[in-house]
C-alpha cells in the first residue's frame, strides 16, 4: 500500500513536468491554428474557429519565403562547409598524432564556450571591409566560430569508435586512401555524420545575434526577421506562432529518432 | 594536411577577431572618427562603470538562480523516473523535446505565452490575485529564470539519468544488508556516484547562462529600463547599437576572459575525471 502510494506521487510529479514541458508548445501551436480575430480578442484555450490561413501566409508572403530561404541556405552552406573541414579534421586528431594536437583541440572547444558576442565586433569590422556584409557567405563563414569545434569535437568521439584494425585491413587489400575513405570510413560513421549534421544545423538555424549584425536585408534570415516583426506595433501573432511551428517540427521528429545521442551534442553545445 | 583547412577557418574566424579586438580595446575609436591611442585607459573606465558592474552582476545573479533551479529540479526527476521500461523511454523522448526547440523560437513562445489577451500567463496569474506583466522588471526576470529552467532542465535531467544507470548496483545492495536508511544512501552512495555529471552540468549551465543574448533578446530586449540586461546584450549595444567599438571591444575582451577562466576549469575538471577525450 505504502509502495503504491509512493509510485502514484511520483507519477504525478512526472506529469505535472510534462505539462509544463508542453504547455508553451501546445500553446504555440494552437495560436497558429487561430484566425486573426480570435486571438486578439479574447483568450481562448483552443481554437474556437480552427484555420490554416495563418501556415498559408507563412507560405506565400515574399517576406518569409525569401528569409526561410536564406536561413535554409545558411544551415545548410553552414552543415557542408563544417562537415567537410571538420571531417578531414577529425580525421587528423582521431589517427594522427602532431605536435600542439592537444592544445589545439583544447582551443577548439574552448572556442565553442566564447560568447558570441564577444566576437560581434571585430565580425562587423571584417566583413564589412571585405565587402561580404549582407551576403549569405559572411553569415555561414561566422557560423564556424561555434560549428565547426562542435563538429571536430562530435566527429573525433565517432571516429575514434571505428577500429585502427579496420584501417590496416583496407590498406592491405589495396585500397588507395581515397577509396578508403569514401568506400569504407564514411559508411561506417554515417550515423554519426547524422547526428553531427542535426546538430550544425541546429544551431545554425537557431542563431540570431551574429544573423543580425552581418545582415541588412537581403541576407536576413528567418531569426531576423521574425525579431524585427516582434519588435513593430500590432504583431501579427497568428503568422509567428505559425512560422514558429513549422521551425520546431524537424527537432521534435529527430528527437524521437536519436534520443540516445542528444546528451553529447549538448555536451559540447 | 589534413587540418590545414581547419586551422585557416579557426584562424579567420577566431584569431584575427581577438586581435582586433584587442586593438579596438586600446584604442578610442568612435564610428567613423579617427582612432586615437590610449592604452588601458578604457578598461579603468569599464571597471568603475556602474552600467558594466550591473550587467555583471545581473548575469551572475541569473546564472545562480537558474542552477540553482535546474540542477534540483533535474536531480528530482531523475532520481523518480523507472529505469527501465517503455515508459521511461517514452518520457525520455519528451521531455528532450524543449532541447531541440530552435532558441529564438524559445523567446517567442515565452513572449506568447506572457503577452496579456493572446497568452495564457496574465490571465490564469490574475485569478489568484498578481496583476502580471512582462513590463514589471520583476517578472520580466523571473519569466526569462523560467524561460531557461523550461529550456535546459531536460539536459539535467537527460545527464543525470545517465550517471545513475552507470552506478554500480552492488553499492546499494551493501547499503541496504547494512540497514542504511534511504536518506543516508542517497547522501552517501548517489550523490558521491554522480559527481562528474553534476560537475559537468555546473560549469555547462553557467557558461551558457553567462553568456545568454539570443532568447532575452527576443523575450525582453534586456528590458524593461535594463532590468534583464546581461553582459552579451550590454556588449552588443555599446559597440552596434551605439558605434563606440573601442569601449566596446574592452567589455568583450573582459567578457570573454571570464567565460575562458571558467571553461578552462571545467577542462581541466573534466579530464581529470575521464582522461583525455
Amino acid at each position: 500500500m505504502k509502495l503504491r502510494n509512493k509510485r502514484t506521487i511520483y507519477a504525478t510529479i512526472l506529469g505535472i513536468y510534462l505539462i509544463f514541458t508542453f504547455l508553451p508548445i501546445y500553446w504555440m501551436t494552437i495560436t497558429a491554428l487561430k484566425p486573426k480575430s480570435e486571438i486578439t480578442r479574447t483568450l481562448t484555450y483552443y481554437p474556437h474557429r480552427f484555420t490554416l490561413e495563418n501556415f498559408a501566409k507563412a507560405f506565400t508572403e515574399p517576406l518569409w519565403m525569401n528569409a526561410l530561404k536564406n536561413s535554409l541556405l545558411i544551415s545548410c552552406g553552414s552543415v557542408t562547409l563544417c562537415l567537410m573541414v571538420g571531417i578531414c579534421a577529425a580525421y587528423a586528431f582521431s589517427r594522427y598524432t602532431f605536435i600542439g594536437d592537444k592544445h589545439f583541440f583544447f582551443w577548439l572547444i574552448t572556442n565553442r564556450m566564447a560568447p558570441p558576442a564577444v566576437f560581434v565586433i571585430p565580425y562587423f569590422m571584417i566583413y564589412t571591409t571585405i565587402g561580404l556584409f549582407d551576403t549569405i557567405l559572411a553569415i555561414i563563414l561566422s557560423h564556424t566560430l561555434f560549428n565547426l569545434p562542435l563538429a571536430i569535437w562530435l566527429l573525433v568521439g565517432f571516429m575514434n569508435a571505428v577500429p585502427k584494425d579496420l584501417d590496416e585491413a583496407a590498406f592491405v587489400d589495396g585500397y588507395s586512401f581515397v577509396r578508403y575513405f569514401r568506400k569504407i570510413l564514411l559508411p561506417v560513421i554515417a550515423p554519426g555524420i547524422g547526428v553531427t549534421a542535426f546538430f550544425l544545423f541546429l544551431f545554425s538555424w537557431s542563431e540570431l545575434l551574429l544573423g543580425s549584425v552581418l545582415t541588412a536585408a537581403s541576407a536576413k534570415p528567418v531569426t531576423v526577421a521574425l525579431l524585427q516583426s516582434v519588435s513593430m506595433a500590432g504583431i501579427d501573432w497568428g503568422l509567428i506562432a505559425a512560422v514558429s511551428t513549422l521551425a520546431v517540427l524537424p527537432g521534435v521528429v529527430f528527437v524521437v529518432f536519436v534520443r540516445k545521442y542528444i546528451a553529447r551534442g549538448f555536451l559540447a553545445g | 594536411m589534413f587540418f590545414l583547412p581547419a586551422l585557416l577557418l579557426v584562424g579567420f574566424n577566431a584569431f584575427v577577431p581577438i586581435f582586433l579586438v584587442f586593438s579596438y580595446s586600446l584604442h578610442s575609436l568612435f564610428a567613423a572618427l579617427p582612432a586615437e591611442y590610449i592604452g588601458l585607459e578604457q578598461y579603468r573606465r569599464l571597471l568603475s562603470d556602474p552600467e558594466f558592474l550591473e550587467s555583471l552582476y545581473r548575469g551572475l545573479f541569473f546564472s545562480a538562480e537558474c542552477l540553482l533551479i535546474e540542477i534540483p529540479l533535474g536531480l528530482g526527476i531523475a532520481l523518480i523516473l523507472p529505469k527501465k521500461g517503455l515508459a521511461g523511454g517514452i518520457f525520455m523522448s519528451l521531455i528532450a523535446i524543449p532541447l531541440v526547440v530552435p532558441w529564438t523560437t524559445v523567446g517567442l513562445m515565452w513572449r506568447l505565452l506572457t503577452q496579456s489577451i493572446v497568452g495564457p500567463i496574465p490571465a490564469s496569474l490574475s485569478k489568484v490575485g498578481i496583476e502580471f506583466s512582462i513590463s514589471n522588471p520583476v517578472h520580466a526576470f523571473q519569466t526569462l529564470v523560467l524561460m531557461d529552467v523550461w529550456h535546459w532542465t531536460p539536459l539535467a535531467i537527460i545527464l543525470i539519468s545517465a550517471g545513475l544507470v552507470a552506478l554500480p548496483k552492488e553499492f546499494y545492495e551493501a547499503a541496504k544488508i547494512d540497514g542504511a536508511r534511504s536518506w543516508k544512501i542517497f547522501r552517501h552512495v548517489t550523490l558521491p556516484g554522480l559527481k562528474l555529471p553534476l560537475l559537468v552540468l555546473f560549469l555547462l549551465r553557467f557558461i551558457d547562462t553567462f553568456k545568454i543574448y539570443d532568447e532575452v533578446w527576443i523575450l525582453t530586449a534586456g528590458g524593461p529600463g535594463s532590468a534583464t540586461e546581461f553582459l552579451s546584450i550590454f556588449t552588443v549595444r555599446l559597440g552596434i547599437g551605439q558605434f563606440n567599438l573601442g569601449y566596446g571591444s574592452a567589455v568583450s575582451l573582459l567578457f570573454l576572459y571570464a567565460v575562458l577562466t571558467v571553461s578552462f576549469i571545467l577542462m581541466i575538471l573534466l579530464t581529470r575525471g575521464r582522461g583525455m577525450k
